[in-house]
């Protein structure tokens, strides 16, 4: 009969209490471990790895911005780049695909943000070895849409469906007349696509009223092509004919036709490069020569992560980490308190030949069992609450859950665990190691 | 020779600050396989002379042999060893533990020698004390008669050479002390175990050959 058979008899002996303590360790692991497994989700999100392109360029300003509105669809576009810059880009030796990305307007329904893009947007991975799989088609027409999986299952749209958009947010009241038609359904991705509506970059730019006035949109155009002496030249006059702006009278500025494309603009350009190196050449040439910027999504990303997102984290292991040394405490009490009930019982074994050093580790042993069969039971039930909650929070938030995700820091839990065991177990133990055997029988 | 006692004085400091001397024994002797009752009042210092002839109390001076060794000598754990390997212990309330089976019972006061614990061997001595089928029924679900027969079973499981019994009849029925008695003395004659047996009760102390009163060699009980 060895130590952990004799620990364990008692602890089935004091079943309640023995139970109540262990399960009070396996809810602050399973809080941990939920911690845990929630943590690496949100840093995966938060990892550059997870978007399929390398630099994102954009106007002038916060890089921060820059990745929150183009990445995760939050925050409002700083400015917009001229159309024909994209076209340059795109013709840039350095840059293997370069795809236009127009953020504005919201669904009537729902408030889903609305992307202007091509279909290369979907033809590129979104994350390494992840393609986008689409229900139905990609665009053919510039009335055409294709929607998150999320949007499909918060609005009930499905192939053919048809929808309006609401002019420059939620709060708005303006719907535009033109009705797009949804011709592809995104497969969840677990990314902030599920969650948005994309349109045909056409498409974007036949809704009235997304075209700045030309006079500011000759400004920027003159801003970025300082040197080119034709778009120097360019003037209202050469867009806009006077008569007919004046017969429109209250819809001046809804113009329903074909905008030049000097007049069209993009939020920002998302850029492959054909290598890391190319990446931040290019970004350092683009810094310095234009007024626009490149920025790759990892570095404000991951400083957003470890400024703010990290220290979330922090406090919430943190937080769990002190539920678990509560348990602990309580694994102590439970111990300590059935000290004097077992007196006689460790005075038998001593009497039997039990050393003082054996009825020490059996105390110890007991201990490491209660935090250990906690902490499993804690850990299979920290997942099995990843597991039972990730169609909830898809459902919820469209963040994917790996259910069966697994994160490498629960490999420590199980030993720290015995740490703790071994540290609580001890002024117990240490109380069996000094039991007065003569005195403990007599009594 | 079993044991044999010489100069043995144990004292203990009491709460008015005087000191009690509770054995003071010139000698003591026990031959191999013989059986000795001590028969004694209470707070006579019977169970005392028990825990230092096995080694859970340290005398203030003297030597205690037991098997040839001089148990005085041992560090407590080496005492912790002997004690475990050497000597069995049959208490008044039987001192088994309630969440371990009779058999586990058994199989427990083989844990702590050197030898390991013999499930085979434990079966066996349940067997003879007639608990056979009775094995795996806890402390709890066997009558006070039964639970002492496990004790004796579990005090004879290392094969030591020196059983001690503590008042082994006194918590149970008079139809019974008869009868547990027997079976320690048969038990230990079977085994070749020398017994030494305290009591207060004169009838029991008359079915064995060599009585003793300890007030006869121990003069302790002044206060000094």
């Amino acid at each position: 009969m060895n130590l952990a058979t004799i620990a364990l008899k008692s602890i089935r002996q004091r079943m309640l209490s023995s139970s109540l303590t262990a399960l009070s360790v396996a809810l602050g692991v399973m809080l941990m471990v939920a911690v845990l497994v929630i943590h690496g989700i949100v840093a995966d999100m938060f990892n550059q790895r997870s978007i399929g392109y390398d630099l994102i360029v954009g106007a002038k300003g916060s890089p921060l911005q820059l990745v929150l509105n183009t990445v995760y669809r939050v925050s409002q576009p700083i400015d917009n780049l001229p159309y024909l810059f994209y076209l340059d880009l795109e013709k840039q030796p350095l840059v293997e695909h370069a795809i236009p990305f127009c953020l504005g307007d919201v669904t009537e329904q729902g408030g889903f943000p609305l992307v202007g893009t091509t279909n290369k947007y979907f033809e590129l991975s979104y994350a390494p070895r992840r393609t986008f799989a689409i229900k139905g088609t990609v665009f053919r027409k510039s009335l055409d849409a294709i929607i998150g999986s999320h949007v499909a299952k918060e609005n009930g749209w499905k192939i053919g469906s048809q929808f309006t958009l609401v002019h420059g947010g939620r709060d708005s009241d303006h719907v535009h007349d033109e009705k797009f038609t949804v011709a592809g359904m995104l497969a969840p991705t677990g990314t902030a696509n599920d969650k948005t509506v994309f349109i045909h970059l056409k498409g974007f730019f036949a809704i009235a009223g997304h075209e700045k006035p030309p006079e500011e949109a000759i400004e920027q155009l003159q801003k970025f092509y300082p040197d080119d002496p034709r778009i120097q030249q360019l003037e209202r006059s050469d867009f806009v004919d006077e008569e007919e702006e004046a017969d429109a009278g209250a819809h001046a500025g809804h113009h329903h036709h074909a905008l030049p494309d000097e007049l069209k603009e993009v939020t920002a350009v998302l850029l492959r490069m054909k290598n890391d190196v190319a990446a931040i050449m290019f970004a350092s040439q683009l810094e310095n020569e234009s007024p626009a910027m490149a920025v790759n999504p990892i570095l404000p990303m991951r400083r957003l992560m470890v400024d703010i997102v990290g220290n979330v984290q922090k406090v919430l292991l943190v937080l769990t980490g002190l539920i678990i040394v509560v348990s602990g405490v309580g694994i102590f009490v439970s111990i300590y308190n059935s000290m004097s009930d077992r007196r006689r019982e460790i005075a038998i074994m001593r009497a039997l030949g039990a050393s003082r050093g054996v009825v020490f580790s059996i105390i110890l042993v007991e201990s490491i069992l209660l935090c250990f069969g906690g902490g499993l039971l804690g850990v299979a039930m920290g997942h099995g609450l990843v597991f039972i909650a990730a169609p909830y929070v898809e459902l919820q938030s469209g963040i994917l859950i790996d259910p069966l995700a697994f994160e490498m820091a629960e490999l420590y839990l199980l030993p720290v665990l015995i740490a703790m065991a071994s540290l609580v177990g001890f002024v117990p133990g240490l109380t069996a190691y000094r039991t007065d055997v003569a005195r403990a029988l007599a009594d | 020779m079993s044991l044999k006692l010489d100069n043995v004085r144990k004292s203990y400091h009491v709460p008015d600050g005087s000191v009690l001397t509770v054995l003071n024994i010139r000698s003591f002797e026990m031959g191999t396989a013989e059986q000795v009752v001590l028969v004694g009042a209470s707070g006579g210092g019977k169970t005392t002379l028990l825990n230092v002839i096995s080694g859970i109390s340290t005398p203030d001076s003297g030597s205690v042999l037991v098997d040839g060794v001089e148990l005085t000598t041992l560090p407590e754990v080496a005492r912790d060893r002997f004690r475990a390997e050497r000597i069995g212990f049959v208490f008044q309330t039987f001192n088994l533990l309630p969440a371990f089976s009779a058999l586990e019972n058994v199989l427990l006061g083989m844990s702590f020698s050197g030898k390991g614990a013999s499930r085979k061997r434990a079966n066996a001595l349940l067997d003879q004390v007639g608990l056979g089928g009775r094995l795996h029924h806890r402390p709890g679900q066997l009558s006070v008669g039964e639970q002492q027969r496990v004790s004796v079973a579990r005090a004879l499981a290392n094969s030591p050479s020196l059983v001690l019994a503590d008042e082994p009849t006194a918590s149970i029925d008079v139809k019974n002390q008869e009868v547990v008695l027997k079976l320690i003395r048969d038990a230990c004659t079977e085994n070749k175990v020398a017994l030494l047996m305290v009591t207060h009760s004169p009838d029991l102390a008359a079915q064995f050959d060599r009585r003793e009163q300890l007030s006869d060699f121990n003069q302790a009980g002044s206060v000094e």
